[in-house]
């Protein structure tokens, strides 16, 4: 500040309108008042969006308070609406969604960047980017046309008869239901999981590979202890993403999830996700207080998203602490 | 200069003086020198491009080499092929042959050859982890898991840290400055006790109080290993290392006792480079 008004060379009373007028004209201001406005619209229209869905439940939150959440419940005619089913839904779907994708993905994107050759990893960085960009709908008919045939005739059969003493696997195959559901999402978030990790894997500096490798690691022991750990934030930064995309997805969930807002133990079961009877019913939501409810339910999905990204968070940091990351 | 005569200068080494500064000399003759690494011929290149053309140089046992010329000459690219990490860099050719101890480390099984062959880097490279986790890193590895406290304690000893950190093992190798980093990553190369320590410039990004302390400590570690050191800067060559060698553009051109080297080299291009007139 004082060497700009040195150099200026003003009387005192002049300063800060000239060095204001001085940083204007070098597009420092303009550039700090034009990013500021960039970056409230943003929180502004996070507020607006979170304040129209409070509002607009609010029929629904005075009649069944916190009730609404541990409610199984869900009778558009009976006007009895509870939570829990498309909770449990969402959160087993996308649970299994992450339980397939995150080895697959971070297996693929160690073999990408460690492994292949650049030309084959750039090739396939291509596709999978591709796969990222395909429509949730045409994941949908994946699901729909191969994945639930394949999951009632062959999968869940076998899951049944070699793991039935879990009752994850116990009940008849539907075809649709949890599994497939989960295995749909896992699909189309892999290709985050892959090219987010790949990217970061490849940025980690040649110096922490040769730090490992003059030490006498062995390739694995490299990959495994030095550039998996090196890049771990970035690697948990893609699992976050497919969590996310897999807690919102709509489409391609309700088309193989089978819509049915009940809560079995069986991931073979049809069941419902908060997105997916958003979708279905809010057309037809006769009468103020369904509307209200399906409000709710989109509120209850926006806060869900937060406290396990929160929660996802906290986790790195605790992690970062343990290896000594942070002070 | 071509391999004979490099040989020729090897018989005509004087006796060496095993030691420096004020601190009393030992006369050894020449033939209490053992090599322990043995270099000929060697031949590296990057794609098309060849940067070292045929060097023939032994470095001795239990001795501080000093490796010195001017930027780019092949000076890392030499330090690298003696723990085979040119490997680790696509497209590159070794050619020649370098024997550790009369064994070939071209077919040895290269895990075991760096963990006999230690190495630091020119610029610190800790991992994000503890500094008790950076120096047990090595020991990890070789499934070292017990009194791994001693060993870590010991390798920061050795490597002039122990002091600084002790009491504070457990934060991150990142909070130290970037001479300690540098030590640490010594002390990390010490762990698994190397039969040889190269060190590519190590104390390139140092002030002269920690560079004297890594220069003392290299006096220190050549009863237990030898040394290998890349450095740029004359003063650091003359006062820390036994033998100099002076590469230019790929090719040996003299290598000598250190003393010898810098007080009356025997070549008009020594001569021109440690008197700063090129390079
Ligand atoms: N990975 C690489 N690919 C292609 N050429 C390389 C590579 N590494 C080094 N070189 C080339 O090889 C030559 C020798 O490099 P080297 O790093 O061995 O030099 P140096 O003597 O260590 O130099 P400096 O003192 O600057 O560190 C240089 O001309 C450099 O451009
Ligand atoms: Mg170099």
């Amino acid at each position: 500040m004082l060497e700009r008004v040195n150099a200026t060379g003003l009387t005192p009373s002049f300063r800060p309108l000239r060095i204001y007028w001085e940083r204007l004209r070098r597009g420092d201001e303009i550039a700090h008042v034009l990013t500021l406005i960039f970056a409230s619209t943003v929180i502004g229209v996070t507020a607006l969006l979170v304040y129209q869905l409070w509002i607009q439940s609010a029929l629904s939150r005075q009649k069944f308070g916190w009730a609404f959440f541990a409610t199984r419940v869900w009778d558009p005619v009976g006007g009895q609406f509870g939570a829990l089913p498309f909770l449990y839904g969402t959160v087993v779907t996308s649970a299994i969604a992450l339980l397939l994708a995150v080895p697959l993905g971070l297996g693929t994107a160690i073999f990408l960047s460690e492994f292949s050759a650049k030309r084959i990893s750039d090739a396939l960085a291509f596709l999978v980017d591709l796969l990222a960009a395909v429509p949730s709908v045409i994941y949908g008919l994946l699901g729909i046309f191969v994945l639930a045939p394949l999951l009632r005739v062959w999968v869940e059969p076998v899951l049944r008869s070699q793991f039935g003493f879990l009752p994850f696997f116990r009940g008849p195959a539907y075809g649709v239901g949890f599994l497939a559901a989960g295995l749909t999402l896992a699909i189309m978030v892999v290709p985050f999981i892959v090219s987010v990790s790949r990217e970061v894997l490849i940025s980690v500096p040649r110096e922490q590979r040769e730090a490992a490798l003059a030490l006498g690691a062995t390739r694995w022991e490299t990959i495994s202890r030095a550039v998996v750990p090196f890049a771990k934030t970035g690697i948990l930064g893609s699992v976050f993403l497919a969590l996310a995309r897999a807690l919102g997805e709509t489409m391609a969930v309700t088309m193989v999830i089978g819509n049915d807002p009940k809560i079995s133990a069986s991931l073979f079961a049809p069941g419902y996700s908060i997105a997916a009877v958003i979708a279905n019913e809010f057309t037809e939501a006769t009468g103020s207080l369904y509307l209200s409810a399906l409000i709710e339910l989109g509120l209850v999905l926006f806060l869900l998203t937060f406290v396990l990204n929160g929660l996802a968070r906290l986790l790195v940091l605790a992690t970062a602490q343990r290896g000594g990351l942070l002070e | 200069m071509n391999g004979a005569s490099i040989v020729q200068k090897h018989q005509n080494l004087e006796p060496v003086h095993l030691g420096q500064k004020d601190i009393p000399l030992v006369e050894l003759p020449i033939g209490t020198i053992k090599p322990q690494f043995k270099i000929s011929n060697l031949k590296v290149s990057y794609g098309a491009k060849e940067v070292l053309h045929g060097v023939d140089l032994d470095v001795f046992a239990n001795v501080v080499t000093a490796l010195i010329g001017p930027s780019g000459c092949g000076k890392s690219t030499f330090l690298r092929s003696l723990n085979r990490m040119t490997e680790v860099v696509r497209g590159t050719q070794v050619e020649g042959e370098i024997l550790l101890d009369n064994e070939n480390v071209f077919r040895m099984d290269v895990v075991k050859l760096r963990r006999r062959v230690g190495m630091v880097f020119q610029r610190p490279n800790p991992f994000p982890k503890s500094i008790f986790d950076n120096v047990a890193y090595g020991l990890r590895i070789n499934g070292h898991h017990d009194s791994l406290s001693e060993a870590v304690e010991h390798s920061l000893r050795r490597a002039a840290l122990w002091d600084e950190v002790k009491g504070q093992l457990h934060k991150s190798a990142y909070a130290l400055s970037g001479g300690q980093q540098q030590r640490l990553c010594i002390a990390r190369a010490l762990a698994v006790n190397p039969e040889v320590l190269l060190l590519d410039e190590p104390c390139s990004a140092l002030d002269p109080i920690t560079t004297a302390k890594i220069e003392e400590l290299l006096f220190q570690l050549k009863s237990s290993c030898t040394i290998v050191i890349v450095t740029h800067n004359m003063q650091q060559a003359a006062r820390a290392s036994d033998f100099t060698a002076f590469l230019l553009d790929g090719q040996l051109v003299e290598y000598q006792s250190t003393r010898k080297l810098f007080t009356t080299p025997s070549d008009p291009r020594t001569e021109a480079y440690i008197t700063g007139r090129f390079g």
